[in-house]
């Protein structure tokens, strides 16, 4: 009886089966809190906006009894005209696939509260504190609500529709002030400190201003004392980052020691805070795509798939069927290119000082060299556009013909550099012994904290944006998902093994294609600068990026030229989330590995 | 028989006729500056410290196919306390300021300082952004700005030549490490704080006359160039 | 057995030692495995083996055509005598709209009559903004602005030399032509071709009204959609 509307026919029908799910659960949360769910009523925008006090129940009814156990993203609106504030939430269901059934609850603006979904999700946690960081809804119930991205004593929320920063300039993009006047003033000479700061009205530093250095000790020490030994010992609190060599950029981890094991470890994250969502929402929709580059700046190409796909659903641009095939050529290579150097990376934390990673890089450097042909920039491509891509593949890549370099490059460089790596640690006694049952993720852990790609898979969930919401062509193309079962850290090593190899797979497929559609047209319609949307509403567009489930949710008012609110769910950022449950009674120098097997972007994580 | 003595030594010097094939009356820096420079140059160390994207890049500079060894760059430290050069290689931002300007303070003179990067340089594409600070030379000094965004590389590779370029150049007279005043450390920078924004201690007294002025403000009529600059809800 | 896994990546190791000098003892009788320019396109090749070490400066990688680095804008070739050739810009503004970071700033020009001259008095582009992204470049529908191939461009001051203005911007078309041969040549089709379409609506309608009319927008898409689909 419960399940009843969800037995989707077993063979084909993806569209019944991919729409089905969504629609009968957002039914059945009708039906069974009839005051506390209803539909959204604005145009062009979908789910339920459900009551606040009613949030922590229906959030348990559509994990526990709908089945809609995987908190995607949690995002925060300023709805500065109606004077509230809105969080949306995207969960998804682990089994059945399909799109995500979208709850909204609001609050007030002056006084925002909602009950924190901690309890229900521990994957909210990171997400919740960012809401609260970036908006100032207060969360009830959250164990550890502090701001994330910037520093306690912040002034002001600042992606509030009416919080200013100190370089502002004009609400959107372009500023007037360019063109045709172009008088050329640098912005911080206007600046009374000739910096990038503001302060509140007759502020004067007190002395008790936030110190980096300091502010995540706990401030008394905790005394333990050994039962057999009598001996009294106290916990080490150990501060790693944001300039560590293991941390993989500016990250720090604060590590709570009993003699060497880890008793809690938190992150501290916001270094590399660039504002990505504040300033997407000032840019104009094409001229995010190239800031989304720098989101992940190891998979350039992935993040611009992800955002093009969520505005070609706002804007409903037809894609040219040569473009479909250039960009997963383009997003595969981009996952091997990034777990090329993910794995490179992990085993030199590993101990393996350099030596893999150079190897490595050596055929990352061809492919960067295939994006450099093509889009003109090594790392930071911007290439995809809405309805297609820049520009079609180029003749030649390093004085050889295009083709014939893909396919050399997918049958027998990157083939070959796997089993050379398969023969440098896949086997090698050391890394076995420093990897396998260290910082395992359960299922059951890797679901409840939204864990997403590699980590996820590796955790025994067979869950893939390609598979189970499938964009672009990937639906024609024939690949399995690796899924490994220990969640440990070894699994997430070989996991990213298993999926170059089946990137390889979907490249053999695509070359045919490519050959097929020589000559087409690469994009759609006019390449427009001044991009309106034609339809006010929101969209949520997600794609399997190498580090997890990248999604982008964008909302829109009809004519507009800018997106009102732009929100990244950064799979890095989420995946973070379970490196404190991960690390928890394991060696601190496991942490380092553990850290890696997670492979983040700072990027990504901090925006 | 020409005279070997070196006009900029100082000419009061005068050298027995006998003598004159076997003294050699120059300026000790001219000797040693060579030595100096050549052994510093090509063993700079650089940090291991990556911030942003550039940090990729400088990975991949380091790498094999680029391959810093050739300058004797490959050394990368994790510790200030080893490094020569640090190669700030991304967005600086506020958050992260204090830890920067700290390394700096931590790493041993001769000290250098490389801004890679449009962001470095001067905020790049994030310059807007509330975060962001808009340039390290704002807090630190900077040897050798690297554009691009990210620089290739090569182009690192570059700055890196040009910062070598810089360094063969310096005198032992005349360099700010040794004619240090006592044990004062002249090249330490007042760490940042974090307060409602990023504080700068070199500019409280500029802060001080902001918030008197807003004082009188309040008091008086209204404000004049304050207004351009818009104030935090 | 234990250590087996050890020993093949030891195994892995020593290859890429013994590839090294196989390659310099082939290279030998063939002019040398470094700063030769044959073994250097070898060496950055799928085929190279053991050291691909690029030895900048003295070996340099070709860029590809597409190669973005800082803007460029393009002028006619200069006249003989004449130091700066005309501009190609309009100040049509369209790449400071569509610049992503605003790091364009353009003054327009006037006509003594107070209507806009199509010609740019001042043109900036501050460098420490510049993203690289190519918009600019992309969306001109006059090929006036290009993204230069030349990266080594790294200095010991920003606050003047960073904001390059119309006289560091400016570069001859020639060297657009040399650096980007096969797109370049490609515009000039299109260009061309667009001239002549114009051409012709313009003897259909009886060949009046002034004499140069600047390029309409949509002949411009027409053009750019047309090399973009050519595989230059």
């Amino acid at each position: 009886m419960s399940e009843m509307t969800l037995d989707a026919p077993e063979d084909e029908g993806a569209v019944t089966v991919n729409d089905n799910p969504v629609e009968s659960a957002i039914a059945r949360l009708k039906e069974r809190f009839p005051d506390a769910v209803s539909d959204d009523p604005r145009d062009g925008y979908e789910g339920v906006i459900v009551d606040a006090d009613k949030l922590i129940e229906v959030s348990e009814a559509l994990r526990d009894d709908l089945g809609f156990e995987y908190l995607s993203s949690v995002t925060g609106v300023d709805l500065i005209d109606d004077g509230k504030l809105e969080v949306v939430y995207h969960v998804y269901n682990i089994e059945e696939g399909g799109s995500a059934v979208v709850m909204k609850a609001q609050t007030d603006r002056d006084n925002a509260s909602l009950p924190s979904l901690v309890s229900v999700w521990p994957g909210a946690d990171f997400q919740e504190r960012e809401v609260w960081d970036m908006y100032g809804v207060h969360f009830e119930g959250h164990p550890d609500l502090r701001r994330i991205l910037l520093w306690d004593g912040f002034k002001g929320h600042p992606l509030r529709k009416d919080w200013q920063e100190p370089f502002f300039e004009e609400e959107h993009k372009p500023f007037g002030s360019r063109w045709p006047g172009g008088s050329v003033a640098r912005i911080e000479d206007s600046n009374p400190f000739g910096k990038n700061v503001q302060y509140p009205e007759g502020w004067l530093p007190t002395g008790d201003e936030y110190d980096v250095e300091i502010d995540m000790y706990p401030h008394e020490p905790a005394h333990r004392e050994d039962e057999s030994t009598r001996m009294v010992t106290d916990k080490v609190t150990v501060n790693m980052g944001p300039q560590h060599p293991s941390t993989h950029g500016v990250f720090r981890m604060v590590v709570e020691l009993d003699g060497e094991t880890v008793v809690s470890l938190k992150p501290v994250m916001g270094y590399l805070h660039r504002n990505h969502e504040k300033i997407g929402e000032r840019n104009t929709f094409i001229q995010n795509i190239p800031y989304t580059d720098r989101l992940d700046y190891l998979s350039s190409m992935g993040n611009n798939l992800g955002y093009v796909l969520t505005i070609e659903k706002l804007l409903g641009s037809e894609v040219t069927e040569r473009a479909e095939w250039i960009r997963i050529l383009m997003a595969e290579l981009t996952r091997i290119a990034n777990h090329l150097w993910a794995l490179g990376f992990l085993i030199n934390d590993l101990g393996a000082l350099q030596t893999p990673m150079l190897y490595f890089y050596l055929e990352r450097e061809l492919i960067l060299d295939f994006f450099e042909a093509a889009s003109g920039a090594r790392l930071l491509c911007n290439y995809m556009r809405f309805g297609g891509v820049a520009y079609d593949l180029p003749d030649k890549v390093r004085e050889t013909d295009t083709m014939t370099f893909l396919h050399d490059l997918i049958y027998e460089n990157i083939p070959n550099v796997l089993d050379q790596g398969e023969n440098l640690f896949v086997g090698n006694e050391i890394v076995r012994t420093r990897s396998i049952g260290v910082g395992v993720l359960t299922r059951e852990d890797a679901i409840a904290y939204s864990a997403a790609g590699p980590v996820l898979r590796a955790s025994g969930v067979q869950y893939d944006v390609r598979r189970a919401e499938p964009y672009s062509y990937y639906d024609k193309l024939d690949f399995d998902i690796p899924v490994r079962y220990n969640g440990d850290v070894y699994d997430r090593l070989l996991i990213r093994m298993d999926e170059m190899r089946q990137s390889l797979r979907i490249l053999e497929q695509v070359l045919p294609h490519l050959k097929e559609t020589e000559g087409m047209p690469v994009i759609g319609g006019k390449p427009q600068y001044a991009i309106r949307m034609p339809k006010a509403g929101e969209a949520y567009g997600r794609v399997e990026n190498p580090k997890g489930e990248l999604g982008y949710y964008v909302t829109a008012k009809r004519r507009d030229a800018n997106p009102q609110r732009y929100h990244v769910r950064a799979p890095s950022f989420i995946n973070l989330t379970a490196l404190g449950k991960m690390c928890e009674g394991h060696k601190v120098a496991d942490v380092v590995v553990i850290l890696g097997s997670i492979d983040i972007v700072l990027g990504e994580v901090d925006r | 028989m020409t005279s070997q003595t070196d006009p900029s030594a100082g000419s009061d010097i005068t050298v027995p006729d006998e003598l004159q094939n076997n003294v050699v009356i120059t300026n000790i820096a001219k000797v040693l500056d060579p030595v100096y420079n050549w052994g510093r140059r090509n063993s700079v160390w650089p940090m291991v410290f990556g911030l942003a994207c550039c940090a990729i890049e400088m990975i991949c500079t380091a790498a094999s196919r680029y391959d810093l060894a050739r300058f004797g760059m490959e050394v990368f430290r994790a510790t200030p306390r080893q490094s020569d050069l640090m190669i700030i290689s991304g967005t600086v931002t506020k958050k992260m300021v204090p830890t920067i300007v700290r390394l700096y303070n931590q790493m041993p003179e001769p000290r250098y300082v490389m801004s890679m990067g449009a962001c470095a340089s001067g905020g790049g594409p994030f310059k807007e952004g509330y975060n962001v600070v808009d340039g390290i030379d704002k807090f630190l000094p900077v040897d050798v700005y690297v554009p691009g965004c990210p620089p290739t590389p090569q182009a690192l590779i570059n700055g890196l030549i040009a910062l070598q370029e810089k360094i063969g150049q310096q005198s032992i007279a005349t360099v700010p490490w040794y004619s240090k005043q006592g044990d004062e450390f002249t090249g330490a920078v007042p760490i940042p704080v974090l307060g409602p924004d990023l504080v700068d201690l070199r500019q409280i007294d500029i802060i001080r006359e902001e918030a008197a002025k807003a004082e009188t403000n309040d008091t008086a009529v209204e404000e004049t160039a304050e207004s351009a600059m818009p104030e935090a809800a | 057995m234990y250590g087996v896994g050890i020993l093949k990546g030891m195994a892995v190791t020593l290859k890429h030692f013994v590839d090294t000098y196989l390659d310099d003892i082939y290279w030998s009788s063939r002019g040398g495995r470094y700063y030769n320019d044959k073994a250097f396109e070898v060496r950055q090749s799928l085929k190279g083996k053991g050291v691909k070490t690029v030895f900048y400066p003295e070996e340099k990688l070709p860029m590809p055509e597409r190669f973005r680095f800082v803007p460029f804008l393009v002028t006619d070739d200069p006249p003989p005598g004449q130091n700066w050739g005309k501009d190609w810009c309009t100040s049509c503004g369209i790449c400071a709209k569509v610049c992503p970071p605003q790091c364009i700033w353009i003054e327009r020009g006037k006509l003594p009559n107070g209507r806009p001259k199509p010609e740019p008095v001042n043109f900036y582009i501050d460098i420490d903004i510049c993203m690289n992204c190519g918009f600019c470049m992309e969306f001109c529908p006059f090929d006036a602005i290009k993204l230069d191939h030349d990266y080594e461009l790294a200095d010991y001051d920003r606050t003047t030399a960073h904001l390059f203005d119309k006289e560091r911007l400016s570069k001859p078309i020639s060297y657009w032509r040399e650096i980007a041969p096969q797109k370049a040549a490609a515009e000039e089709a299109a260009r061309t071709f667009a001239e002549q379409s114009k051409k012709k609506k313009k003897a259909k309608r009886g060949a009046e009204g002034e004499q140069e009319p600047a390029p309409t927008l949509n002949d411009e898409y027409a053009r750019q959609l047309m090399y973009r689909g050519a595989s230059y």
